[in-house]
């Protein structure tokens, strides 16, 4: 009986450690520091930037010196990750060391530092949501599992269809308006590649945000970007970040400063 | 090295404490000064030190002496109070150690670029609001450094608490313990206990091949490994990944490290987290006995130290020689030690009536050879020495075979009508240091990276540095710097000399060229017309000038440029076809088809590699590791090899069987000791008896004759198939079988 006390003991401590929070289930993006080979991301499956890309790539290289062509890295993993569909394979990563002529290590080494680029595959939708200081004072933390329990994945995992996945992001400067979750668009490539945020969300209305996407709403053009549901706010009585019922201060054009003319001069 | 001086020395004054204070050897109580709280109260209770003191003069760390490329340049700093002066642009690290301090430091190296990622160098600098990293701050004229204020001193032991925080508590296992800078500088300098309380990080470890053991949570993100594949080695495969405490040094997709300069992040790494693989668990070095000694596994004669426990070899690893090998070797120097304990000729053995070998004494082996010598006509006597043999045993080699009437001696590596009269012609005149001043390289018929890892790792240097041109002539070769493949055979030779190549350009603008040509070459029939080419082309291109000397000739083995020095060359090419008696004096690389099947053939070696096969009969000889001798490096710098461990068995110095043999065949050499067979060396090649110097060749090009013969039009072939496999004793080891089935490049 003793025996047996101890093994729940030793399994509910083990259970401890394994729910701690700084060892939850990796996010895609800073998923593993090292690769493995699966059978959609392995280094000799080729990959190259689309014909439409490649008009695109000149361009972002022509932005920096010619013989910094190294400095364009950034740029030229997020063109490729948007035209793949959100998420960088290796023969990625290889196709851009090419481009800008540096060894295939240096470009593995951006991609792993910046936790935007992720290296595993993510839904068409990627749904990030903002996991700072001021949007989790005002409940991101139900935001999140609202979402993971709609849909039935876990942090880090793509659903069934294919269509989300859910990651944490860190702050996005929409503070006055938290929480806030982001979209991520995959889902046409990199042409119809959008980001947006949607602010002021509740569980209910997230909810109805991936619905939404999921049938595929497209209303006509919202600012001539194409968006399932008008991004923002998502709190009708505000008008960007002002406040309910409009705003109180900034209604004119500012006072000029009293103790001094500034036309005089 | 150093640090661990200052951490004894930084140990010491705690014990003479203790012994002062007798009755307080159970209750050692922790005192807080006033002068340790902040640096104000450090400054107000120290006293103020008298001026004009005449302060005890210092040495620079290590021995180390500064180079003022401008005098005038120099600039004057003081370091805790003493005045230096060093060249401008020294770092104050740099700075520190000419005046005799040496910083603690992780991931600063000397030859590698600065990181400044550790801060273990932080020092107090005046006037400075905080401590600076030293090994990244030029110092300033006038700059006050100090080093061992309590800032300092709180600083490395912050650091050192911060470094010890993820690392794993592996010391009992670990094999870099007891030579592990961090545990050196962490009883020299950190503090006595750490507040960490969470969980420490894991870091998955990483296959880079069989020579490098990679335990990558004790990795302290130094960050040396990375720089030093990318600058020395040349090849870009290491790398930082993932950021802040997550950080992972790897190479993201399974790769092998596949460089021939691989072993050297076994010494380069700081902690235990890149050790070497065949070395694991085998011993503490503490156990070991250093002896400071050479490398014959190729021709440039690198600088190592053979730690040995008893009569075995554990590993071996490089000294410092500036002007050849800096400070790293190559794999097949590095690994192939465990090839000497397999297939190790232990005693002698005649192949009996039925074929197979029986021992016997030295007496009957040498009797029954002195007996068959004298069968034979003196023009059917052939004696060939090996690619390791020294320069006494192939003196005595030549001598006993000329006395006994043959002329009929030549050494591996070198063909018929190789020219031994004009030491310019096989020797490496520019120095291997001296390389490092060329500006445009033409390799002709050599691939530098598999025949000398250290000289390519000096053009490698070079092209690094100052950006030298390097164009190629040969079969296709992958190089781990920028090279221009200009073609694969003597026709590009011939375009070049006669001026319609687009590179003569290059040349003859540059300001230093180096030509350097493979003594592959020398194995060619229409050697003389290549040889002569080369020459019109250093001619044309002002290469050989009295400043300046680049037309080198890279040889392959390490007798070789003894060899020649002594005259050991083949004077014709059918001595081994009509040869009766054959002494190969560990020569394996000769083609045993060739010798006729009546031939008498003695092997003299220490490994039963290819040629033993043929012989009738054995005398087991001692290898490198376990005899006194002379070699000769491809630029001519005499190096003598030292005993590290006892030999095998009843084996014995080759010249001491050559001696030996020589007295039962009655023609008794006039030396009986080593200084005997040196001095009778000194009469023939004086230069060989002048250790650690370099003997330049006398005499140029210009006096040679012309040349009347023409190229042939066949390609250059490459001289090394398997950068592993290539003389007898890496052929017996098993370590370097593994890296040649898993690392060479296909």
């Amino acid at each position: 009986m003793l025996g047996r006390l101890a093994a729940k003991r030793l399994l509910e401590i083990r259970q401890v450690f394994r729910q701690s929070p700084s060892q939850a289930s990796r996010s895609f993006s800073t998923a593993l520091n090292y690769h493995l080979d699966s059978p959609d991301n392995k280094p000799d499956l080729p990959w190259e930037f689309s014909e439409a890309n490649k008009s695109k790539v000149k361009e972002i290289l022509s932005y920096y010196p010619s013989n910094y062509k190294q400095s364009a890295v950034i740029p030229l993993l997020d063109l490729a990750q948007q035209q793949h569909g959100g998420w960088l394979p290796v023969s990625a990563m290889n196709a851009v060391a090419k481009v800008i002529e540096v060894a295939p290590i240096r470009v593995y080494e951006v991609a792993t530092f910046y936790s935007m680029f992720n290296r595993a595959k993510v839904g068409k939708y990627h749904l990030l949501v903002c996991g700072t200081t001021p949007c989790m004072i005002r409940g991101s933390r139900d935001i999140e599992s609202a979402l993971l329990d709609h849909l039935g994945v876990k942090r880090g995992e793509v659903t069934k269809d294919g269509l989300f996945s859910v990651g944490e992001m860190e702050c996005m400067g929409c503070c006055v308006n938290a929480p806030m979750i982001t979209v991520a668009d995959y889902s046409n490539g990199s042409e119809g590649y959008t980001y947006n945020y949607f602010e002021d969300v509740t569980p209910e209305k997230v909810v109805e945000i991936v619905e939404k996407l999921r049938k595929g709403e497209k209303p006509p053009s919202f600012n001539g970007l194409r968006v399932a549901y008008p991004h923002g706010t998502q709190n009708p009585k505000r008008i960007k970040c002002g406040p309910e019922g409009g705003n109180k201060t900034l209604l004119g054009e500012p006072k000029p400063p009293q103790f001094r003319d500034l036309d005089a001069c | 090295m150093g640090v661990g001086i200052l951490a004894s020395r930084a140990i010491r004054p705690a014990s003479r404490l203790v012994r002062s204070q007798p009755s307080n050897l159970f209750l050692r109580t922790i005192v807080s000064k006033p002068e340790l709280q902040s640096p104000e109260a450090a400054a107000v209770s120290q006293p103020e030190p008298p001026k004009n003191q005449i302060l005890p003069p210092r040495n620079p760390v290590g021995g180390a002496r500064v180079h003022f490329t401008n005098a005038e340049d120099a600039i004057e700093v003081f370091v805790d109070g003493y005045a230096v002066k060093v060249p401008k642009g020294f770092t104050v690290l740099q700075a520190c150690e000419v005046a005799g301090v040496d910083i603690p430091r992780f991931c600063y190296h000397s030859r590698l670029s600065i990181a400044g990622n550790c801060r273990m160098c932080l020092v107090e600098v005046e006037k400075s609001p905080k401590p600076v990293a030293s090994c990244a701050m030029p110092a300033l004229p006038g700059m006050k450094i100090k080093t061992d204020t309590p800032i300092a001193k709180k600083a490395r032991e912050g650091v050192m608490e911060f470094l010890l925080m993820n690392h794993p508590l592996d010391c009992p296992i670990c094999d870099q313990g007891g030579e592990c800078d961090l545990q050196d500088q962490s009883m020299a300098f950190g503090s006595d206990r750490g507040r960490f309380t969470e969980m420490k990080r894991s870091v998955v470890d990483k296959n880079l091949g069989p020579l490098v053991k990679t335990v990558m949570t004790r990795c302290i993100q130094c960050t040396r490994c990375v720089r030093f594949a990318s600058e020395v080695a040349g090849v870009q495969d290491l790398g930082m990944l993932g950021r802040g405490s997550g950080e992972e040094i790897g190479t993201y997709v399974e790769k092998l490290m596949t460089s021939e300069l691989s072993g050297n992040v076994i010494d380069i790494c700081p902690v235990g987290a890149l050790t070497s693989k065949p070395f694991a668990f085998k011993a503490r070095n503490w156990e070991l006995k250093g002896t400071e000694t050479i490398d014959v596994s190729d021709a440039v004669g690198s600088n190592i130290r053979v730690d040995s426990r008893g009569p075995e070899v554990m590993r071996i690893i490089p000294r410092l020689n500036e002007d050849i090998n800096e400070e790293w070797i190559s794999d097949k120097t590095r690994f192939s030690y465990d090839g000497l304990k397999r297939q190790r000729l232990s005693d002698p053995m005649i192949r009996d009536s039925d074929g197979r070998f029986k021992a016997v004494s030295w007496r009957d082996a040498l009797a029954v050879v002195g007996d068959i010598i004298h069968q034979v006509k003196p023009d059917e006597i052939v004696g060939i020495a090996g690619q390791l043999s020294d320069a006494e045993s192939m003196m005595v080699l030549k001598d006993f075979v000329n006395r006994m009437g043959s002329d009929n001696v030549w050494c591996e590596g070198t063909a018929v009508g190789v020219d031994a009269d004009l030491r310019y012609s096989y020797l490496m005149n520019s120095s291997i240091s001296g390389l490092e001043n060329a500006d445009v390289f033409l390799l002709v018929g050599t691939q530098p990276r598999v025949e000398a890892a250290m000289v390519n790792a000096r053009i490698c240097k070079t092209v690094r540095a100052s950006n030298a041109k390097v164009a190629y002539i040969g079969p296709p070769a992958d190089f781990n710097y920028d090279c221009k493949h200009l073609g694969t055979g003597p026709d590009t030779l011939k375009e070049i000399a006669e001026g319609r190549h687009p590179f003569c350009s290059a040349l003859k603008n540059a300001k230093n060229p180096a030509i350097i040509v493979g003594a592959g070459l020398f194995n060619r029939t229409d050697k003389d017309a290549i040889l002569a080419a080369v020459e019109s082309i250093a001619q044309a291109n002002n290469v050989v000038r009295p400043d300046w000397n680049g037309l080198n000739y890279l040889l392959l083995y390490a007798a070789q440029a003894a060899a020649l020095d002594l005259g050991l060359i083949q004077q014709s090419a059918k001595a081994l076809e009509s040869a009766k008696f054959v002494y190969l004096m560990g020569a394996d690389d000769v083609d045993v088809d060739k010798i006729p099947k009546d031939a008498f053939v003695v092997y003299q070696g220490h490994h039963g590699d290819k040629a033993v096969y043929r012989a009738n009969v054995i005398l087991p000889a001692s290898a490198f590791t376990e005899k006194e001798g002379t070699y000769e490096n491809t630029e001519g710098f005499t190096q003598q090899t030292v005993p590290a461990v006892p030999t095998v068995g009843d084996a014995r110095d080759d010249w001491k069987i050559v001696r030996a043999l020589s007295e039962v065949s009655g023609v008794n050499l006039p030396y009986n000791s080593i200084e005997g067979v040196r001095s009778r060396i000194k009469s023939v090649a004086p230069n060989l008896v002048h250790t650690d110097e370099r003997e330049p060749a006398a005499f140029g090009p210009s006096l040679k004759p012309e040349c009347k013969e023409t190229m042939s039009t066949t390609p250059f072939k490459p001289v090394v198939e398997n950068f592993y496999m290539t003389n007898a004793i890496t052929r017996a080891s098993k370590i370097m079988a593994q890296c040649s089935a898993v690392l060479l490049k296909k």
